[in-house]
């Protein structure tokens, strides 16, 4: 390990990262491209983005090659975001349900992507 | 200061590895992040509060699509172009990504020239990457041009749910004020590279540290950050 000269990676690994930057994003591209949708279009969106998330964090941001006690001080308090994304999941299906209550809109088509002409 | 901070000469010992390290580090009754400089470390931390900015952005972005009864508009359509007489769904947002992740790769080689004190070369990658974020901020300059145009409000537009325009205007222009930050910033680093202020220790204008090439590094985990952001706003909310 090279720590007293800082990070010294060759070139090499950089390109090929890059190179596979650029086709996991064509392939996420692709993914609206080819209109998939329901499970199989967000299953595809999400391993592409955390292929491509954990690429450039372990390679361009060197963080394979640091000492433990560094990465696991930056990459574990990100974990607690899960109980916000499900405190947020709860309180947006409770208002979901209310506004039908309320507002009298159809409560159970959640009716993305249709134009609001349409309807 | 008056003594030069050195790196690896007060760690004779090896340092264990793996989670015996971990609790080694923890324990040492010294600084905890061993063989990196404090301003690496820091701007870690920096990053890792950015990330908690972000995370509630898209988390709220996340409840207010969940909770809408209104259709959300579909991104794939609002973001078309029409290029050669063709409507291409999502071209310029993925044209974008393009940009973003080519400017990351250019800001890494130019760590890694840094790092050899090979001055042209690094200042070169620098100032590529600084013209390919400018890019990147020019066409989300176009892009919130034409939203606009087309009627886009962050209280309402006229393709569907309302909350749209809000989480658009919030998401993409916090996240593009941190690219226009970036590239102020690695123009700055760029001069002091050409310059020779690193090679020299010149003392920084702000904080008279010397300067070293260290702060190439910690310049790139900055630009890197911006680039994993888009990665997952380009997921969740021009793909989702």
């Amino acid at each position: 390990m090279a720590h007293a000269q800082g990070q010294q990676h060759p070139i090499g690994i950089y390109l090929k990262i890059w190179g596979l930057l650029f086709v996991l994003s064509t392939a996420s591209y692709l993914v609206d491209y080819f209109h998939f949708q329901g499970y199989l279009r967000w299953f595809l969106i999400i391993v592409f983005m955390l292929l491509k998330a954990g690429l450039i964090v372990a390679v361009f941001m060197h963080m394979i090659w640091e000492r433990l006690a560094l990465v696991y001080a930056i990459l574990v308090p990100p974990l607690l975001l899960i109980v916000l994304l499900g405190i947020g999941a709860l309180e947006a299906d409770y208002t979901f349900f209310t506004r039908g209550a309320f507002f009298g809109a159809p409560a159970h088509t959640p009716a993305q992507h249709v134009p609001a002409q349409h309807r | 200061m008056t003594q030069p901070v050195s790196m690896s000469s007060a760690e004779t010992l090896p340092l264990p590895e793996g989670l015996q390290g971990v609790v080694a580090d923890w324990s040492s009754d010294q600084r905890a992040f061993k063989d990196v400089p404090w301003g690496k470390a820091m701007m870690w931390i920096f990053l890792l509060s950015d990330t908690f900015i972000f995370s509630c952005f898209l988390i709220s972005y996340m409840t207010v699509r969940m909770s809408t009864t209104e259709p959300w508009p579909n991104p794939s359509e609002v973001f078309a172009l029409t290029l050669w007489g063709k409507n291409i769904p999502l071209i310029l947002i993925a044209i974008m990504t393009f940009v973003l992740i080519s400017s990351s790769g250019t800001m890494a080689m130019a760590v890694k020239f840094g790092y050899e004190k090979n001055r042209k070369m690094t200042f070169v990658l620098l100032l590529i990457t600084a013209a390919l974020g400018a890019t990147f901020v020019g066409m989300q300059a176009f892009e919130w041009t034409k939203l606009i145009e087309e009627g886009v409000r962050p209280w309402g537009n006229p393709m569907g749910a309302a909350q749209f325009g809000a989480s658009f205007f919030m998401i993409t222009g916090f996240h593009g004020t941190h690219v226009s930050i970036g590239v102020i910033f690695l123009i700055i680093v760029a001069i002091k590279v050409l310059r020779g202020d690193l090679d020299h220790e010149r003392p920084g204008f702000l904080t008279g540290r010397k300067g070293n090439y260290e702060i190439v590094e910690t310049m790139g985990l900055y630009w890197h950050f911006v680039d994993l952001v888009w990665v997952f706003i380009f997921a969740f909310f021009y793909l989702w």
